[in-house]
């Protein structure tokens, strides 16, 4: 395949001048038609109602609906409750992504010299990443139950009083971010060692030569400046990961105690399949949708940054 | 992982400090797999104390397994899984593949257009349009069925993606040899293409059933019937049961539920950790 895929890069330059063929459109089509068909029907039709939806009243199984322009976005704007879930799912998204891109790269390049252990090391810290999220949120739950659970043991050792983390207003959210952090450091760690695999030794060495003998040196001279786009995509991806933080706010807290853990997705579907208030869920996701907007233009503009910096 | 970055300090101060640090963090990384287990097999009386040990002293398993079976239908919830996993990757693999090729070997008005759809999905996550899908599939009176938990993924823009990069790198060539040979397109997809993309297909099939063996949010809207619960719904269902206070039991459901993905991924640890790398761009 490796000897096949040279001659590639050319082809497609002369295939792209080539003249259609009526026959080949049709064929081509076939091939599509039902893809086409089924990403019309199932993600640009929604797109376009979801926006639609968020300027109406419409109350699902409500038998009348009304167009009331941008009253659900100027009442969101209006509610503090929203603002707080706004506020949460940043600050949630900044710990997670902080912590788990902090522990992935730590853990990766800690891998890279322990020899015959590394796969095992390597694939136990991948294993949450496996397990199914709301399950093992469940066990955090029994873990960190107040009388009978694991952690206040394990921190009662070293004289820390017992908590009922998640019932806290003040570790509510950050026990959720432990969590989010013990889920997806694996997957960080697994990008950056493909990052770090394609890091040729005898920059190394050279660096070493030219007086760099540390391996902080080494690290601030190579790794780092050669890890940057490996780290903008873990940034990235954790970042829109953890915007869409659902399951174990379902789960273990419902949004509480008194809003402290009230996340952007954890808003809408309370909004959209508990209260029903259809137009309203519709417009909390249009603001969900900016915000991955909002970081994917980031993430484009920082890459562009970086060649034309070059 | 058999190239090695750094120099290697065998036996070192920092080898040995580095070693115990990953030690402290498998422990706590495997802590509640270990902790799930262990509870799982003890009886009442042992879970419900501040006196913590890891083994039991009276093996509680077949009782706690038993009753989690009998509690509520998890076997049921573990086919219902197979059924929604199987049936969203079988659509997928059958609609985004011929599409890929086309994308990637075909010239036709449109291309453009639907290759920007494609990006367009890419960007969107799926819980963003949930509004919309539930009140289409609440007038088709499709809600509550098979049919809802698969409909919103028969599409895979994702997959439609990766494997049109993977079509791009196979020259043009082999394919233009298959049309020479009088092949229909469908039959150069299916048996020049697809064999050559086993890498791609397989990455693809596994980020697909993790996400979907896993997925929580849209089965939660999408059905209400005990019977369609697929298994993160089932053991969420059996918390909030009364049997929930039981933790043995609950514990017991934990385990048979993470179970069948933990043990494909031990069984095939390089496949899953490459595919989910390879398909890290979602």
């Amino acid at each position: 395949m490796t000897e096949m895929s040279v001659s590639a890069p050319a082809d497609r330059s002369i295939a792209g001048e080539r003249p259609r063929r009526p026959h080949e459109e049709r064929a081509a089509w076939g091939l599509v038609g039902p893809a086409a068909t089924l990403i019309g029907l199932i993600l640009v039709v929604p797109l376009i109602v979801v926006v639609a939806l968020s300027l109406t009243d419409y109350q699902l199984g409500a038998k009348a609906w009304r167009f009331v322009g941008f009253a659900n976005y100027a009442d969101l704007a209006g509610d503090p409750v929203f603002w707080r879930s706004i506020a949460n799912t940043a600050l949630y998204a900044v710990a997670v992504v902080a912590g788990s891109t902090g522990l992935g790269l730590a853990v990766a390049l800690a891998l890279q010299g322990s020899g015959a252990l590394a796969p095992v090391w390597r694939t136990i810290f991948f294993l949450p990443v496996m397990a199914s999220l709301v399950a093992m949120a469940i066990v955090w739950e029994f873990m960190l139950h107040p009388t009978f659970g694991l952690v206040n043991a394990v921190l009662g050792l070293v004289g820390v009083a017992p908590m009922n983390w998640l019932q806290n207003g003040a570790t509510a959210l950050p026990a959720l971010a432990v969590i989010g952090v013990w889920q997806q450091f694996g997957f960080a760690m697994v990008l950056f060692l493909a990052g770090l695999s394609g890091i040729p030794t005898s920059l190394y060495d050279a660096a070493e030569m030219d007086g760099a003998p540390s391996a902080w040196a080494r690290f601030r001279l190579v790794t780092w400046p050669l890890l940057a786009p490996v780290t903008l995509f873990v940034v990235v991806i954790s970042t829109i990961r953890s915007f869409q933080v659902f399951d174990t706010v379902h789960a273990l807290t419902k949004g509480g105690p008194n809003k402290v853990t009230e996340v952007l997705l954890y808003t809408m579907y309370a909004e959209g399949f508990e209260f029903f208030r259809t137009g309203r869920a519709a417009a909390i996701a249009v603001v969900f949708v900016a915000a991955m907007l909002v970081v994917t233009l980031t993430k484009v503009l920082l890459v562009e940054k970086r060649i034309h910096a070059r | 992982m058999t190239r090695i970055g750094l120099p290697a300090r065998r036996f070192s101060v920092g080898a040995i400090a580095r070693d115990a640090v990953l030690l402290a963090l498998a422990v706590v990384t495997l802590a509640p797999f270990v902790w799930m287990v262990s509870t799982s097999l003890k009886a009442p009386d042992e879970i419900l104390t501040t006196d913590l040990h890891l083994w039991p002293r009276r093996l509680a398993a077949s009782e706690n397994y038993a009753h989690a079976f009998a509690a509520v239908p998890l076997g049921r919830y573990l086919l219902n899984g197979v059924i929604v996993t199987a049936t969203i990757l079988a659509l997928q693999l059958a609609i985004a593949v011929p599409a890929a090729f086309a994308l990637a070997k075909s010239e036709f008005r449109g291309r453009r257009l639907l290759f920007g759809a494609v990006l367009l999905g890419l960007l969107v996550p799926y819980h963003a349009i949930a509004v919309p899908l539930f009140v289409g599939l609440h007038a088709l009176g499709l809600l509550d069925t098979y049919a809802a938990l698969v409909t919103p993924f028969a599409i895979s823009v994702f997959g439609i993606f990766l494997m049109r990069q993977f079509f791009l790198s196979l020259p043009d060539d082999l394919v233009d040899a298959a049309r020479m040979d009088g092949m229909s397109e469908l039959a150069i997809v299916w048996r020049v293409m697809v064999p050559a993309a086993g890498p791609a297909i397989s990455a693809f099939a596994i980020f697909s059933v993790v996400a979907h063996w896993n997925d929580y949010f849209w089965p939660l809207i999408a059905v209400s019937s005990d019977t369609l619960f697929t298994p993160p719904l089932g053991v969420v269902a059996f918390r909030n049961d009364d049997a929930g206070t039981n933790y043995g039991v609950l514990m017991a459901a934990a385990t048979v539920i993470v179970t069948p993905l933990v043990a494909a991924f031990l069984l095939a640890q390089r496949r899953f950790v490459e595919g989910i790398a390879f398909t890290g761009v979602k």
